[in-house]
């Protein structure tokens, strides 16, 4: 008899086939992980959770029969006598593996961890070409402690290693201590017979030329400490959501603002260790604000794009030094700019902006079904147009609905295409 | 005053010896079982999950379809929609009993007697079990099969031999031997030729042979037809034996693996025959092992109501109207059989003497319930042994439903004296696995024409194939066989019903 407790071997032995089955389904749950998170919020979406795929393609064929007159022994009989007919859609009528039982299978609902179902969705999306060079090259170069090593400048001698050397060679050497000697001087001077003391006067020369011979320091002993030089990658990112709040922005649109921070956001968090958030909400003055604000907070005013530009510039410098951060920027707008903001606004954008960030996307937010949202560009995406086709490094799309979210996202950061090209959303 | 097992619901592993040991000298003292040594282990509700998905086995080759079942067992389970099962019990020796670790001691009293002996005892002793599975070899030739597996995926590939296993998976079903006649499985023996077949091939493969001409061929016309079908075994109704001896382009590998597939789902086949009998047997004996400890004071009386409250829920038969109900419940028709078996052999009525002459006023009760559990399968249990008074008090009756009938579903006997034997033919038949599996053999097959494979699909009471899934499941079949393959439905009176044509996908053919 064997009792064995296995409650610690390794779980999880089933996470390969699941591994498996997921590879094999990759399509079909992608498809319906886009799907669900069209229609669930945002926050919901990237908890993971249940999803549903088709069954075809996963479905494992037998052989099945059907059809055909059945035969049953059944328990519970109350009333019935033989040759008695029952109801066919009726009580009783004891359809417990009618024909269409196979085919209520036709939808697989699993469950996927928060992690799968973020992969899922974000799978075939990448930076941008544009934020991968930069990326390559703001790699900032970092020094590690490597070791020990017998030549190097002053500065970085290892007082510790090299006493520490110091000591194991007098040791092994049989150098003197100062204390012997002091012990020999004193038996010196109170030594009364002559002949013992020419014995230890001479013993006292010995260790004395002993002591010259053998240094307190040799320079064998001497450590520097070794530093390497190694590429360190910048592992932090700083996210600056910018929204216009003047009156012209409805619920609607700061909703679609929201969704496309909240994407930005995710998908940053799984490239950077850290993910800082920065929101910046602006009428005709900027101001920096906490996220519940930032969405919900009441504000009126007048509209100055610059504003919101110059204080997210402001911060950069004061806060995020670009060799030590990524720096990405969202900025959603109904398209309002006071006119006479536009030079300011394209100076700062190209001067100190654009240089500083990875990725500058600037989302055109419409009303729902809005139709006449396409018909002429607003101030702000005419200016913006215009420096983009002057070469600056901007992604700009229109939205209005909801849906349009996910994939406009897509479009922007599709794997190796080059998403400066079109405008329309 | 006998020492009690445990008090309350905690226990340790000493308890858990303490309780093994007491439900020995009660299985084999008592009721005189005869079990393999038992292994208990505990596991976790996740390492629960995980044995869930691979057939309860402890180790298994991988394949996506275990990590299907996971997820949707997970998903199930999670949503509170199913509670896990509290023990899984392996056929094997030793034999391996599950214990979950959230169960009480009351719980693991109980499925220690159910599982370490009444499942034991049952697989041990069963003619089934004892022709068709090797208690022995299983777990090295699961090992074998998961080792083999790997190498294959690393020689041939992920996606080469997930083709082959997903074929042989569909085919599963179709890859038993139904009827004795070979010599008993014998697993650790399958495993050592399968590694000198292999060897074999490589010590004499030589490239030269591929390219010195063959003499000429014999006449295509000088095989009879009945001389082809001989040489190749037909009707065949084992076709992954069929695929594995005679499938034209497959590679040795994958002859291989049609080989372990069949070989598990042989090993299982003995399982799907004895439902009824196994979990009757192992309730009936887990229900006497913790009477006889409560009457003997080592289990509470509070524990022990405990026992008959999950008890009660395992042999629930729930009625054909009641919306729980989905057919019979093999732990309740069982434990009521052999009951019934027990009150037939102790205190027999006249109708009992009648039906039952031989174990009638027996006596010998655990001598009359060996004897049946180990000569009978549930088809020919419930056939011979299911009596008039059980029928009366499960209230059974028989269903004819016709499609043609406009009347409706015909009541076709009740538990009445006119309606007993039929009653009971019936309820055997529906447990008889050949009854249920669809009939179907590799009839045909012309190897020096066009090579095209001619299945039978022999059609009982009108049932035919499920077109949808026939025609995947043949397309696995021509995908393996790589020329046409045909299945013909044909009734009693050989009036062809309907018939599926389907050739092979076109796939780069298969490296040897």
């Amino acid at each position: 008899m064997h009792i064995i407790d296995r409650r610690l071997n390794p779980g999880g032995k089933s996470l390969e086939n699941r591994q498996r089955f997921l590879r094999r389904a990759k399509s079909l749950v992608q498809g319906a992980v886009k799907k669900t998170s069209q229609e669930r919020d945002i926050k919901d979406v990237l908890e993971g959770g249940e999803v549903t795929i088709p069954l075809d393609g996963m479905h494992e064929p037998r052989f099945r029969r059907e059809g055909g007159t059945r035969d049953m022994v059944l328990p519970g009989n109350k009333k019935f006598i033989e040759g008695d007919y029952l109801q066919r859609s009726g009580q009783g009528s004891a359809k417990d593996s009618g024909p269409g039982e196979g085919d209520s299978e036709d939808a697989f609902r699993f469950v996927l961890s928060r992690d799968e179902f973020v992969d899922l969705f974000l799978d075939d999306l990448e930076l941008p070409d544009l934020a991968k060079r930069k990326i390559a090259q703001t790699e900032s170069e970092g020094i590690q402690r490597a070791g020990y090593t017998t030549s190097g400048s002053p500065a970085n001698i290892s007082v510790g290693r090299t006493v520490r050397r110091a000591m194991a060679r007098r040791i092994a050497l049989k150098r003197p201590s100062k204390e012997e000697i002091e012990e020999l001087e004193a038996a010196i001077g109170a030594c009364t017979d002559e002949d013992e003391r020419l014995v230890l006067l001479a013993q006292l020369e010995k260790l004395k030329a002993k002591t010259k011979r053998i240094p307190f320091i040799d320079p064998l002993d001497i450590r520097y400490r070794r530093f390497e030089t190694v590429p360190k990658p910048v592992a932090q990112a700083v996210m600056f959501c910018l929204m216009d709040v003047s009156g012209s922005m409805s619920e609607h649109m700061k909703d679609l603002a929201k969704r496309f921070y909240m994407l930005l956001y995710v998908f940053l968090k799984r490239r950077y260790k850290h993910v800082d958030i920065v929101f910046i909400r602006h009428t005709d003055r900027a101001e920096e604000v906490d996220e519940q604000t930032f969405f919900y907070g009441p504000a009126s005013g007048g509209t100055l794009v610059s504003s919101a530009l110059q204080a997210m510039h402001e911060i950069v410098r004061e806060r995020f030094n670009p060799s030590d951060w990524n720096i990405y920027a969202a900025q959603a707008s109904d398209g309002d700019n006071s006119y006479s903001d536009g030079e300011l606004t394209s100076m700062l954008l190209t001067d100190k902006i654009l240089p500083v960030c990875q990725f500058f996307a600037y989302l055109e937010v419409g009303e729902s079904g809005g139709s006449a949202f396409d018909l002429s560009d607003s101030s702000l995406w005419t200016l913006y147009e215009r420096l983009r086709n002057s070469g600056a490094p901007l992604s700009m799309r229109k939205v209005s609905e909801r849906s349009e979210i996910f994939p406009v996202f897509h479009d922007l950061f599709q794997r190796r295409e080059t998403v400066q090209e079109k405008a329309a959303p | 005053m006998t020492e009690r097992l445990f008090e309350g619901a905690d226990w340790d592993f000493h308890t858990l010896q303490r309780i093994t040991d007491a439900c020995e000298v009660v299985a084999l003292k008592d009721l005189g079982l005869d079990v393999y040594p038992n292994q208990i282990e505990v596991i976790t509700a996740e390492q629960m999950l995980d044995a869930y998905s691979s057939v309860g086995m402890p180790l298994f080759y991988k394949h996506w379809s275990f990590g299907k079942q996971f997820a949707y067992h997970e998903a199930s389970y999670r949503k509170g929609l199913m509670g896990l099962a509290y023990e899984i019990v392996i056929n094997s020796s030793p034999c391996i009993s599950y214990l979950m670790e959230e169960n009480t001691a009351t719980m693991q009293t109980l499925v220690i007697a159910h599982a370490a002996f009444g499942h034991n005892h049952f697989f041990k002793n069963n003619y089934l079990f004892k022709q068709w599975t090797d208690a022995d070899g299983i777990l090295d030739y699961l090992d074998f099969a998961k080792n083999y597996v790997m190498q294959c995926e690393e020689r041939y590939g992920r996606i080469e031999v997930e083709r082959t296993l997903d074929a042989a998976h569909a085919l599963m079903s179709h890859g038993i031997d139904r009827y004795p006649g070979k010599k008993k499985l014998d697993l650790r023996e399958e495993e050592k030729r399968a590694g000198r077949r292999r060897q074999h091939e490589e010590e004499v493969f030589n490239d030269l042979w591929r390219t010195v001409p063959k003499g000429a061929s014999k006449t295509r016309s000088a095989i009879s037809l009945e001389r082809r079908r001989k040489l190749l075994g037909l009707p065949q109704e084992n076709l992954l034996y069929f695929l594995e001896k005679s499938a034209p382009r497959l590679a040795p590998w994958q002859r291989e693996l049609l080989r372990i597939v069949r070989h598990i789902a042989q090993y299982f086949y003995p399982q799907s025959q004895t439902k009824v009998m196994n979990e009757g047997t192992a309730t009936y004996v887990h229900y006497r092992i913790m009477t006889q400890l409560h009457q003997q004071g080592r289990i509470s009386d509070g524990n022990f109501l405990e026992f008959l409250g999950s008890h009660t829920n395992v042999v629930f038969q729930p009625e054909f109207d009641d919306p729980r109900f989905s057919g019979f419940n093999p732990y309740a028709l069982g434990f009521a059989m052999m009951q019934d078996i027990e009150r037939i052999v102790t205190s027999p009525e006249d109708e009992d003497r009648e039906w039952f002459p031989d174990i009638a006023g027996k006596n010998d009760v655990m001598g009359v319930l060996r004897d049946v559990w180990a000569n009978y399968r549930d088809e020919s249990f419930i056939g011979q042994f299911l009596s008039p008074k059980l029928m009366r008090q499960l209230r059974m009756f028989h269903l004819h439903d016709d499609p043609e009938e406009r009347a409706g579903i015909r009541v076709d006997a009740i538990h009445d004296e006119r309606g007993f034997r039929r009653v009971r033919r019936e309820l055997a038949r529906q447990h008889d696995v050949g009854y249920i599996d669809a009939n179907i053999e590799v009839v045909d097959v012309d190897l020096s024409g066009d090579r095209r494979l001619i299945l039978h699909h022999h059609v009982i009471k009108g049932a035919q194939l499920n077109e949808t899934d026939a025609k995947r499941v043949l397309q696995h079949l021509a995908d393996l066989w790589t020329y046409d393959v045909a299945l013909i439905e044909v009734d009693s009176n050989n009036k062809v019903l309907r018939e599926y044509v389907v050739s092979p996908r076109p796939i780069p053919a298969a490296v040897a």
